[in-house]
């Protein structure tokens, strides 16, 4: 590839892997390249490592909010053991920090953030956005969540509580957000359609069901 | 209780106020709830010490660590919301004293 072919005047943006490698990216490929060759692990072992961590997906959220939605016994095992409520489901949130669901209704929202870094119950529901990692979010949303949420698209009734949760520690925090009205006929395959990953985090509701 | 593990010191419900102070290493209590007084949510469980596990330690004793509410008039100023709002987080309890009510 030429350097020299036209942008339009717009300066290229450089290439990611041109950037000077940080300290920690330098130690981490010592460590890994002396790892393999002393036999502790294979470059394969990582890969599949990394494909597991990136089959993780907010769809599974999404089927433990829905049946939550339609079996209040479910939702009460959900609320107080969470993790083996979900593990109940087949899912297999592996060797995880505890998580806790937070049940939002119509006068009280919940909204997740890591203010220290970019704590995510990443078992459940695969790598965080960006935007949760970002210093804005981050830096914001526990000083002016309303302000926040309403960038998200989601206004906040004045009297609606919010409380924000910051995962500091050993907690993994998923939010159980209200079941929106006009859903009465849907079947749970249905419901979990409406959860979406940004509902699971408590920025945005979950989708209206589309007219019909 | 062993003493690889101290006992928890608070119950939901009571009155804590987070310690002050800039120790170096690596700690959990975001700088920003330092020194505010909030009210214990739940007892999470002990867990080993993240401040000495990040060190290459094996975090022992566990510590008790707290979900703690902190209403978000006593965290800022000048906070522009409901006062009924609060933001909560994790806190171990070697960073925690009792508070008033």
């Amino acid at each position: 590839m030429t350097e020299e072919h036209d942008h339009s005047g717009n300066p290229p943006q450089p290439d990611e892997d041109r950037l000077a490698a940080t300290e920690f990216e330098i130690l981490e490929r010592a460590l890994r390249e002396l790892l393999i060759e002393k036999g502790v692990f294979t470059a394969d072992d990582i890969r599949i490592a990394v494909e597991a961590m990136d089959r993780k997906d907010p769809a599974n959220g999404s089927k433990v909010v829905a049946h939550a939605w339609v079996d209040d016994a479910y939702r009460a095992r959900l609320l107080d053991d969470s993790k083996a409520a979900i593990e109940e489901l087949g899912i297999d949130v592996g060797p995880a920090p505890n998580l806790v669901v937070l049940e939002n209704t119509a006068t009280l929202q919940h909204v997740v953030v890591c203010t220290l870094c970019s704590c995510y119950p990443r078992t459940l529901l695969g790598m965080p956005p960006s935007w949760y990692k970002s210093r804005e979010y981050r830096g914001r949303v526990v000083v002016e969540p309303r302000a926040v949420l309403r960038e998200f698209g989601t206004e906040l009734a004045d009297d609606v509580e919010i409380k924000v949760v910051d995962s500091t520690a050993d907690m993994r925090y998923l939010v159980l957000p209200a079941r929106p009205d006009g859903t009465d006929g849907l079947s749970e395959a249905e419901l979990a359609d409406l959860v979406t990953r940004d509902s699971l985090i408590g920025v945005t509701q979950p989708n209206a069901p589309s007219g019909g | 209780m062993s003493d690889q593990e101290v006992a928890p010191a608070f119950t939901a419900g009571q009155h804590v106020q987070v310690k002050t102070g800039d120790p170096p290493g690596h700690i959990r209590t975001p700088t920003f709830l330092r020194g505010k007084s909030g009210v214990i949510e739940q007892l999470h469980g002990v867990y080993r010490n993240p401040e000495d596990l990040a060190f290459g330690g094996q975090g022992f004793p566990k510590m008790p660590l707290y979900l703690v509410r902190f209403s978000q008039t006593e965290v800022w100023d000048n906070y522009d919301g409901s006062p009924k709002d609060s933001v909560l987080a994790d806190i171990y309890q070697h960073w925690l004293e009792p508070g008033a009510e």
